[in-house]
């Protein structure tokens, strides 16, 4: 046997090695920068840079595209074209936001990370942490090597590959979620979690891999597509490495019943963190299954969509009924974000040429709007026993009122709430009725009745916060015990989510023109 | 300019959206900015109309498209602007008395601590009227509609502390919901049988559509405009309107807002050109609401319901001109225009009075005010004189027109209609001379400690403007025809028709009994003393101050029946409807408490759902696929 080396076109990857380059300096700025002030504005600099100049590369490269398809980088391993594209500069976008929302400091300066995961806030310990230097700023690079693994996630077409993308963009959320200052306990249990049921789900994954290459003897998706028709009777292993495949990404999704780590995770994690990777972490594990969907599993369409079918009702009733009776409005954000995965899968009925835009679509207006939505919360605090600035005030009932004291985070809260909801002359309304016209064209209708149904009862607990905020007078001495936040970094995040929820509720031709011409996956094997 | 016409929308829209936002800290400026907000959409309306005269009368139509909602599916809903003459006419209107008003208005709201607000609502009320004129379907111009109307609301209620005006902004409000219900059956039957809203779409295909489909639309577009319009039966509203400041009488419940169900009406002529029978229901309910109006008005005794039943009867001119077709469709659009000045100008006037005389607005406590308040005696008087018909001033053009045109046609048609259309005639002069008599002439019947004295120069500059506009407007346009052929192209050409009577005779007959109006007028309530309490009464002084009874008749016929239907639907409501949903919503809760029992936090718990998920699909597809 004679290995060849593999020939690589590495320049549309540029984007990609800018993130992942810069996350291998910014680490090296973590050792070198004593300060903790200082190091925190160098990395945010160096982080939001890097994000910004690619972005601008890969917005050259869509320019540079000009109607073809796009480059193979890799033959059978990497693929760069217009889809990836689209989705790479949206995962850009979340990550500029996300590292606003990481270096946001409450009005007493401390930010949402922990800088020593064993003392608790305030604590003298803490102190003497703080004087010591230490100071959590890793979250930066960390951001950036999770944003360039997801990166390279939506262009691999080789299932080994894949996993190796996956678990680049896993390892550093694993640990950004156990970096929580306040309620730290619940944080480091939560991240945990995440890492067991994370590898139990790679496990699953890498199972299903190996199934489908016993099935098929091809790890790449194109050919595997292509050796799927040549097997005459779809044999056990090749379905049952399939679904497994599927179920990896799946989990990554948040569909439900793989959904059991969503909750806890975005409950426990710092809520930046839970803003960024609810929002990313969705694109880009859509965007492999449309990949994985699309090139390699469309023969077993039919097959396959028993269990689209079947994950996306169990998503959507699950979180819309769990969703219904949680007290904790990130908690309610979780179960929202399974339903939200359910609506996702509607998309892949019948894997219809429509569903290329309307995915992203999709993903693209429910991650601003979960952005925002999470960004608002950090905004809402308990007062500490000394007066500080505490906990984020997440108990429903703390919420009362809040139109009243800060129309600007009610206001923006409603909007996003609405999205959530799909209520018309919101980015949610264009991006739900797009998703349900792709599933509609693939004749899935009973399910997009199911989906019709879950968002109405949905719409129950999004619009009870609503009333909540505008309603309800707050309770006696709301004023003393809830703190709101007037952070810039966080304003502007909210600020632009919410104008980009308007913008793309009412004019969102120009985006879906854009995704219009991303819609066309380069097929490549010879 | 003319594709730069969405900013004369796009601007009053956000200076509103902006004083809205920008707090306490825009009090002192705010209404400033309203104001140039406001001149900003008018030059930005005159330069589109100077670059549309320039081209041939022919193409003179400009489509404006914004945005295409959802492109490339079914739901293919665009937005587009029209500007033609029709359109261009009453953004000119629209802009130049309203940034008059914004300037009078910051004089005559000097002194409210919500004068920011005001202007806010006045900006809406310009933008969402911009939007109404300016659509190119039937869809975006509901936008319109409702906006204007969501700002009339929101200006009648301004001082909403008072539960009378509370209660009054909230009949316009439901009022109007009744004509909105018309607008929007008119676009269901529209869409239905034209298959789109678009203008031009709708009307290319409206000569093909058969008669009695163009009639059902024609019905609900008039039900629409009769609840805009204060049109009978749907004019109960206007007179309580009043409620708001006065400024805002002047620009949305006379030259403006209250006129856009003429619009509505002229811009669907291709529409009702196809369904005679609508156009006449439209002609009678002008004719009925001209003299309805009238004959309130010569009982009232608040100057600002004076004036209104004297709108809502000038309005019922332009419907019954619009009702008569291709010859009527341009004079109304030129009587709404020269009314819109000289009733702005009134409205203003009657502003500049009230604030003169601590906002008493009885005129029977009037009286004598030429000699104290030259300047808005001299405006007012020229507002009048135009709205009498007397020529050479605006209104003679512009009404005259509409009684010659009525009298044309067959049978009992002209007879009818032409008659009201004089006798109104007559009837509005005795009562606006009554008014003008009771207000500026007479002796003073002044409450004690009022020092009345003329308003200041930022209020009667714009009274001043409109004055000049009363006397000459008319004739600038009428010379020539200049306007009628203006708007040609959009309201269509029609054939010179005699009348049945001829025109001589019927100017003669006018001004006739305009004369009389104006004598009997004031021989009682120039010349002689006017009693401070209100006279008893004829039975029709009583029925006419009661806007003839039409509350009591809306309330026995509508609210109560509709209260008992109301409450039995509650009731219905309450036990059956919400009883399932409760019973069904803690169904749903309890499912959710289950699903809280997967959750038991244990890792290993998750990890066994997944595992056992992942087994029962792989079986389901494995075992089923084989």
């Amino acid at each position: 046997m004679n290995f060849v080396t593999p020939e690589i076109a590495w320049a549309p990857l540029t984007p990609i090695l800018i993130v992942l380059g810069t996350a291998a300096v910014a680490i090296l700025i973590e050792a070198f920068i004593k300060s903790p002030a200082t190091r925190r504005t160098v990395q945010l600099t160096v982080t939001i840079g890097a994000l910004l100049v690619a972005l601008g590369f890969v917005i050259v490269q869509w320019v540079g595209l000009d109607g073809s398809a796009g480059d193979v980088v890799m033959t059978g391993k990497i693929t760069v074209d217009a889809q990836s594209l689209a989705w790479q500069a949206m995962l850009l976008v979340f990550g500029i936001l996300g590292a606003l929302l990481f270096a946001a400091r409450t009005s007493d300066g401390e930010d949402a990370f922990t800088p020593l995961g064993s003392v608790p806030p305030g604590s003298t310990k803490e102190r003497l942490a703080r004087r010591a230097g230490l100071k959590v700023t890793e979250v930066f690079p960390l951001l950036l090597f999770a944003v360039g693994g997801m990166m390279l996630f939506t262009c691999i077409t080789d299932l080994i590959f894949l996993f190796v993308a996956l678990e680049l963009f896993s390892l550093p959320l694993y640990i950004m979620v156990a970096l929580a200052r306040r309620r730290r306990l619940l944080s480091q249990e939560a991240a945990l979690k995440y890492f067991l049921l994370g590898a139990f789900s790679s496990a699953i994954y890498l199972f299903g891999a190996a199934l489908v290459y016993g099935a098929t003897t091809q790890i790449d998706l194109e050919s595997i597509g292509i050796a799927i028709d040549f097997i005459p009777n779809r044999d056990g292993m090749l379905l049952a490495g399939a679904v497994m495949v599927v179920a990896g990404l799946m989990f990554k999704i948040g569909a439900a019943p793989f959904h059991s780590w969503v909750p806890d995770v975005y409950q426990g994690a710092p809520t930046p963190v839970t803003a960024f990777m609810g929002a990313a972490t969705k694109a880009a594990a859509t965007a492999a299954l449309v990949r994985v969907m699309y090139l390699a599993f469309y023969p077993l369409e039919w097959e396959l969509s028993w269990m689209f079918w079947a994950v996306a009702i169990t998503s959507m009733i699950i979180g819309t009924l769990a969703a219904l009776v949680q007290t904790d409005i990130k908690r309610m954000l979780a179960y929202s974000a399974v339903a939200h995965a359910g609506f996702i899968l509607v998309a892949f009925a019948g894997l219809t040429p429509e569903a290329l835009v309307a995915l992203p679509f999709y993903l693209l207006t429910y991650g601003l709007a979960t952005i925002g939505a999470f960004a608002i919360i950090t905004q809402v605090r308990e007062r500490a026993e000394d007066g500080g600035i505490g906990a984020e005030a997440v108990r429903l009932g703390q919420w009362a009122g809040l139109g009243k004291r800060s129309p600007f985070l009610a206001g923006a809260m409603a909007l996003f709430l609405l999205s959530f909801a799909g209520i018309p002359l919101t980015a949610g309304f264009i991006g739900k009725f797009e998703v349900f016209s792709a599933a509609i064209a693939g004749g899935a209708w009973p399910l997009v009745l199911v989906a019709v149904i879950a968002s109405m009862v949905a719409a129950f607990f999004y619009v009870r916060l609503i009333v909540l905020m505008f309603f309800t007078d707050a309770p006696e001495g709301a004023d003393e015990a809830i703190a709101v936040e007037t952070e810039t970094l966080t304003r502007v995040v909210i600020g632009i989510t919410a104008a980009a929820i308007v913008i793309l509720g009412i004019l969102p031709s120009g985006v879906l023109n854009i995704f219009e011409s991303a819609a066309h996956l380069l097929v490549s094997a010879g | 300019m003319q594709s730069l016409i969405w900013l004369a929308i796009a601007i009053p829209l956000a200076s509103a959206a902006f004083l809205l936002l920008a707090g306490k800290r825009a009090d002192a400026w705010g209404h400033w900015v309203g104001v140039v907000a406001s001149s900003a959409a008018f030059l930005v309306g005159a330069g589109a109309l100077l670059e549309m005269l320039g081209q041939d009368a022919a193409n003179r139509a400009t489509t404006v498209t914004l945005w295409e909602f959802i492109p490339g599916s079914d739901l293919s809903v665009s937005a587009g602007l029209l500007l033609d003459p029709l359109s261009i006419t009453f953004v000119m209107l629209i802009t130049f008395v309203g940034t008059l008003i914004h300037l009078y208005s910051v004089a005559y709201m000097e002194h409210d601590v919500a004068r920011r607000r005001f202007f806010a609502y006045l900006n809406l009320f310009i933008a969402a009227m911009l939007l109404l004129v300016l659509a190119d379907s039937y869809l975006l111009l509901f936008f319109g509609w409702e906006g204007v109307g969501l700002a009339s609301y929101l200006l009648i209620g301004f001082w909403n502390f008072k539960d009378e005006y509370a209660t009054a902004a909230n009949k316009a409000f439901v009022v109007n919901r009744i004509g909105d219900i018309g607008l929007i059956i008119a676009m269901g039957m529209i869409f239905a049988a034209f298959g789109s809203l678009d203008f031009a779409t709708v009307f290319a295909q409206a000569p093909e559509a058969s008669t009695a489909t163009l009639t059902g639309i024609g019905l609900a577009l008039l039900l629409a405009a009769c609840g805009k319009s204060a049109q009978f039966p749907l004019q109960s509203w206007l007179g309580d309107a009043m409620a708001g400041p006065t400024p805002v009488s002047a620009l949305i419940h006379a030259a403006t807002m209250v006129t856009a169900g003429v619009y509505l009406i002229v811009r669907s002529a291709p529409i009702y050109n196809g369904a005679p029978d609508a156009q006449l229901v439209v002609a009678v309910v002008g004719a009925i609401t001209l003299l309805l109006g009238a004959f309130i008005g010569m009982a009232k005794d608040d100057i600002k319901k004076a004036l209104a039943a004297s709108t809502m009867s000038q309005i019922g001119y332009m419907m019954l001109a619009a009702g008569l077709g291709p010859i009527g469709y341009a004079f109304a659009i030129f009587h709404l225009v020269t009314h819109g000045f000289f009733k702005a100008g009134m409205f203003l006037g009657a502003g500049s009075v009230m604030h003169a005389m601590n906002d008493t607005v009885n005129m029977r406590r009037f009286g004598a005010l030429r000699g104290v308040m030259v300047i808005t005696w001299v405006t007012f008087g020229l507002g009048w004189l135009a709205i009498l018909g007397v020529p050479p001033f605006s209104g003679y053009w512009s009404k005259d027109k509409i009684i010659e045109a009525a009298f044309v046609g067959e049978g009992w048609q002209p007879w009818v209609l032409g008659g009201a259309a004089l006798v109104g005639a007559g009837m509005t002069a005795f009562y606006m001379s009554r008014l003008f008599f009771m207000t500026f002439h007479g002796k003073a019947r002044w409450e004690d400690d009022m020092h009345p004295h003329e308003s200041s120069a930022l209020m009667t500059v714009p009274m001043m403007i409109l004055a000049v506009g009363s006397a000459f407007l008319g004739l600038f346009l009428a010379t020539g025809d200049k306007f009628t052929h203006f708007l040609e192209p959009v309201t269509g050409h029609a054939e010179h028709h005699d009348p049945v009577i001829s025109i001589p005779v019927i100017i003669g007959l006018t001004l006739a009994l305009v004369a009389v109006g104006t004598v009997l007028a004031w021989m009682r309530y120039g010349r002689a003393d006017v009693p401070v309490e209100a006279p008893a009464g004829s039975l029709g002084t009583i029925t006419a101050r009661n806007d003839f009874f039409q509350d009591s008749v809306n309330r026995a016929v509508f609210q109560r029946p509709g209260q008992h239907l109301t409450r039995t639907l509650v009731y219905a409501d309450a036990t059956i409807v919400d009883g399932a949903v409760n019973k069904q919503a803690r169904g749903w809760a309890r499912l959710g408490e289950a699903s809280r029992k997967l959750q038991t936090g244990q890792a290993r718990s998750y990890a066994a759902t997944m595992l056992v998920g992942v087994i029962v699909i792989a079986l389901i597809i494995v075992v089923g696929g084989l």
